[in-house]
């Protein structure tokens, strides 16, 4: 059997999303999360088991007003879409087509996209199409995902573009940096397997536009607004990070034999695994955890405790550590400020500093 | 975050409770702030959903929208804001004094300001939007609101823009404010949770900082402290009751929304007058009171503003506006951090580390010291310093120090841990210098290369005169009716 299939058990794998691959380069030095998602582990059901669930929720408030958006902007064959994309490119296009992919049922949605994109490739300029929910499909350690670009993929003047419809306000052009970043990220992937295909397919990767278009409610209105995207350090990020997964044997190469996160389901699905037994299997694959997985990363909880048990400066976020010159335990550096413990060697100059700023700050305390 | 802070924060870990990384308190505190929890509808951008609001801790003024996505009780809610937040503002608009400055006409200063507290910085975030989306509003023409509604987002718009700039304390986030003061044994993105921050800050009896912090992710014990509700909150509890309202819009229903936005908001009330009395205890930083005078400066004139009727702020800057806005933010920036290190002892050891200053005691000192004869004799008193502190300036620096004011001395030589320095500023004009002007043997100084002086920002042309580089003169900003008008969906 296969070594991951050995770590995930006797489940199918769990299909990585756009938003998980973008999410893989959040944290790459992290072997736990490399092998979890390269087994297509279920983090989420994982960590639930576990009783210490992410905290993650959902509003239905915005689930909706996400929904309602999405499907106004595609009102009418996308014909408002059409517009602001004519404006943004400056383009002279009076009429468009409108294939939906959906209407062939999901078993055929992928191969169909596939005949849809190979058929606009050759016949090149001239063909403006929205393709409304597409299937894409992108390798990631040796396991398929299939993709749903936020649906619009559109070829105009010979190019496709890919489409994410976000509905976070653009307020008088600006809009919340971070929202900006992660939509920018989640689009890299959409051109990555876009631009895989067209490879697949014998044509220029290229004619996937580097530049995606990102739709968004402008103001407080309802009103669709269009801004382009340039997503090439996105895509170079992305690339870097998938090649590194392939890496994954040497990560395997350390499992100790026997290693499984298998939750044992029963015949209901209700996991009889021992919890503490899988957080035992957990522990043997390192993590590297940060602050920051606190928001992307459903074994976030796990591991902070996991952090917290050994002391390890990682909890106190990469710019404390970075000032402690990398120090990793709390103890370790607390006691070369205090100068009860000894430095190793090369860690003179760190615990010099630490020394000083000791003694600084308890002569401003006293 | 320095290397003291970051030493500060590895204590407050092991110790289980957060330790001070400020000896002074380096924002005013009013002695009447008002404090302003809002709440917003999630995957929205400035809808309101509720809020409170007041000046005393025991009668807060509760705000409800009942069904949020109603964009007439949105107005009302505005409307509902301006009616308390107003009276506070304009209550500061009418005592002033006259302040004389040189080389200019003397102005007129309000003697105080208000000052406006908020849980965290995405609350600042809102306010600005809110702002944002009722200042150019109309009480007469097609789609009218009423007459406070635009004026409540100029005031919105105001503070919020305010807020970006480094030691103003017009509107301050509780969060800021608190780790200004105070390191916790977890990452600054947890600190982000106020009742966890407050939680390392001020645990309850018998429980150590980390425990508290923890029982504050439970958003069942600690619903957040907003803008952002709790998402189970908004499906199990907030969802049927805007439902309930919207089958039947009847007083009860209004009361059921009410009664389950009180339960998200009352804890965060409670939680900001405790972190109000955490800051106050702090004793007020030397600088402080400077820049609360800026401020006060700053309110009276957009107070004068308003009285002229002056258009609402506009969407964006101008070139020369955006550039103005831009130096005067950088400027802050550096005096403020200046300021801090000048008031306390303790932001002035992260400058010590790092070889910008160093604190020591005199050994010797010649008071008489003078350079030149007849009319171009200087006093130049000479003080010898020593140090135990790591790293040393170079000779000729020109140095400030915090233990007198206008004081500046240059190094003249390092020895060793010793360090003699030339008195050039601040002795006075007699022939022997002022006394006390210079540090006597066995006294205990700070010296710091760090000072107030920095290059004046560079002269910027009226906005007429803005060069086609930068596009041209902007055309004179006058809102339309189409703002006025602007959805709010």
């Amino acid at each position: 059997m296969n070594r991951l299939d050995a770590l995930r058990g006797p489940v199918s794998a769990r299909p990585h999303d756009a938003r998980a691959i973008a999410a893989l380069a959040a944290n790459p030095g992290c072997a736990r999360r490399a092998l979890l998602d390269a087994a297509g582990v279920d983090k989420d059901r994982t960590a639930r088991h576990l009783g210490v669930p992410a905290p993650f929720g959902r509003s239905q408030f915005a689930i909706t007003r996400g929904n309602a958006f999405e499907a106004l902007v595609k009102e009418n064959g996308c014909a408002g879409l059409l517009r602001l994309l004519r404006e943004l490119f400056g383009l002279a296009v009076e009429e468009v087509g409108y294939q939906d992919v959906e209407s062939v049922g999901a078993h055929l949605r992928h191969s169909h996209t596939r005949a849809l994109i190979d058929r606009a490739a050759r016949e090149g300029e001239g063909t403006a199409v929205f393709y409304d929910h597409p299937l894409l499909s992108l390798e990631i350690a040796g396991h398929t995902s299939y993709l749903e670009p936020d649906v619009v993929a559109f070829q105009l003047g010979g190019r496709f573009h890919i489409v994410e419809i976000k509905s976070f306000a653009v307020i008088d052009g600006q809009a919340a940096p971070d929202k900006v970043a992660a939509a920018a990220r989640q689009a890299a992937v959409y051109v990555l397997a876009l631009r895989t295909l067209l490879t697949d397919l014998g044509h220029d990767p290229r004619l996937a536009s580097h530049e995606a278009v990102l739709v968004c409610p402008e103001n407080f209105t309802n009103r669709p607004v269009a801004t382009s995207l340039d997503v090439r350090r996105q895509l170079a990020v992305l690339r870097r990070q998938l090649a590194r997964m392939t890496e994954v044997d040497r990560l395997l190469a350390e499992v100790p034999d026997g290693l499984t996160f298998d939750l044992a389901p029963d015949g209901d699905g209700v996991p009889t695994r021992p919890a503490r037994e899988l957080a035992e299997a957990l522990s043997r694959v390192p993590a590297r955890y940060a602050p920051d997985c606190l928001s992307t990363c459903d074994m976030c909880m796990f591991c902070r405790s996991e952090a917290r048990e050994c002391g390890s400066t990682d909890l106190l976020g990469r710019q404390v550590r970075d000032r402690l010159g990398g120090v990793s335990g709390m103890a370790e550096a607390l006691g070369m400020a205090e100068g009860v413990l000894t430095p190793a060697e090369g860690q003179e100059e760190i615990a010099l500093l630490l020394r000083t700023a000791e003694r600084l700050r308890q002569e401003c305390l006293r | 975050m320095s290397v003291l802070a970051a030493l500060a924060r590895l204590r407050a870990a092991r110790e289980g409770v957060a330790q001070p990384i400020a000896t002074v308190r380096h924002c005013h505190l009013a002695s009447r702030p008002m404090v302003l929890v809002p709440l917003k509808l999630a995957g929205e951008a400035a809808a309101p959903l509720g809020a409170v609001v007041g000046t005393d801790p025991d009668h807060p003024r509760l705000l409800v929208v009942p069904q949020p996505r109603d964009r007439d009780l949105r107005f009302s809610f505005a409307a509902e804001l301006a009616e308390v937040l107003l009276p506070y503002v304009e209550g500061f608009a009418g005592a002033t004094e006259t302040v004389e400055r040189r080389g200019g006409e003397p102005y007129e200063r309000c003697l105080d300001a208000p000052q406006i507290l908020v849980p965290n910085r995405p609350a600042v975030t809102f306010l600005g939007l809110l702002g944002r989306s009722t200042r150019f509003r109309r009480a007469d023409g097609p789609c009218p609101v009423h007459p406070s509604v635009p004026l409540l987002g100029r005031w919105l718009t105001y503070f919020a823009d305010r807020s970006h700039r480094p030691g103003s304390s017009l509107l301050l986030a509780a969060t800021e404010a608190l780790s200004t003061h105070w390191a916790t044994g977890q990452s600054a993105l947890e600190d982000a949770n106020l009742a966890a921050l407050v939680g390392w800050i001020d645990p309850p009896e018998g429980m150590s900082g980390a425990r508290a912090a923890e029982e504050a992710e439970d958003p069942l014990l600690w619903p957040p402290a907003g803008p952002a509700t709790d998402p189970g909150f908004d499906n199990e509890v907030l969802a049927p009751a805007v439902r309930a309202y919207e089958e039947a819009p009847s007083g009860h229903a209004v009361e059921r929304v009410a009664q389950a936005l009180r339960t998200q908001l009352e804890p965060t009330w409670r939680l900001m007058w405790r972190a109000a009395g955490l800051l106050r205890a702090l004793p007020e930083g030397g600088r402080v009171g400077e820049r609360w005078e800026a401020d006060r400066g700053s309110f009276t004139r957009f107070v004068e503003r308003l009285a002229e009727n002056g258009p609402p702020q506009a969407r964006r800057d101008g070139a020369v506006g955006a550039a103005a806005r831009l130096a005067g933010l950088e400027r802050a920036q550096a005096g403020y951090e200046v300021q801090r290190a000048y008031d306390d002892p303790l932001i002035m050891a992260e400058y010590r580390l790092t070889g910008e200053a160093f604190a020591g005691t005199v050994t010797a000192a010649d008071p008489g010291h003078a350079e030149g004869e007849g009319r171009s004799r200087k006093l130049r008193p000479l003080v010898t310093v020593k140090t135990a502190d790591p790293v040393q300036p170079a000779p000729g620096t020109v140095l400030g120090s915090p233990d007198r004011r206008g004081h500046a001395a240059e190094v003249v030589e390092v020895a060793g841990d010793e360090i003699t320095l030339k008195i050039v500023k601040g002795m006075g004009r007699g022939r022997t210098p002022a006394p006390g002007s210079v540090p006597e043997p066995g006294e205990r100084v700070t010296y710091t290369s760090l000072t107030g002086d920095f290059p004046s920002s560079p002269a910027l042309p009226d906005p007429e005169l803005t060069p086609w580089t930068h596009g041209g003169p902007p055309e004179e900003y006058v809102p339309g009716d189409e703002e006025a008008r602007e959805e709010w969906a």
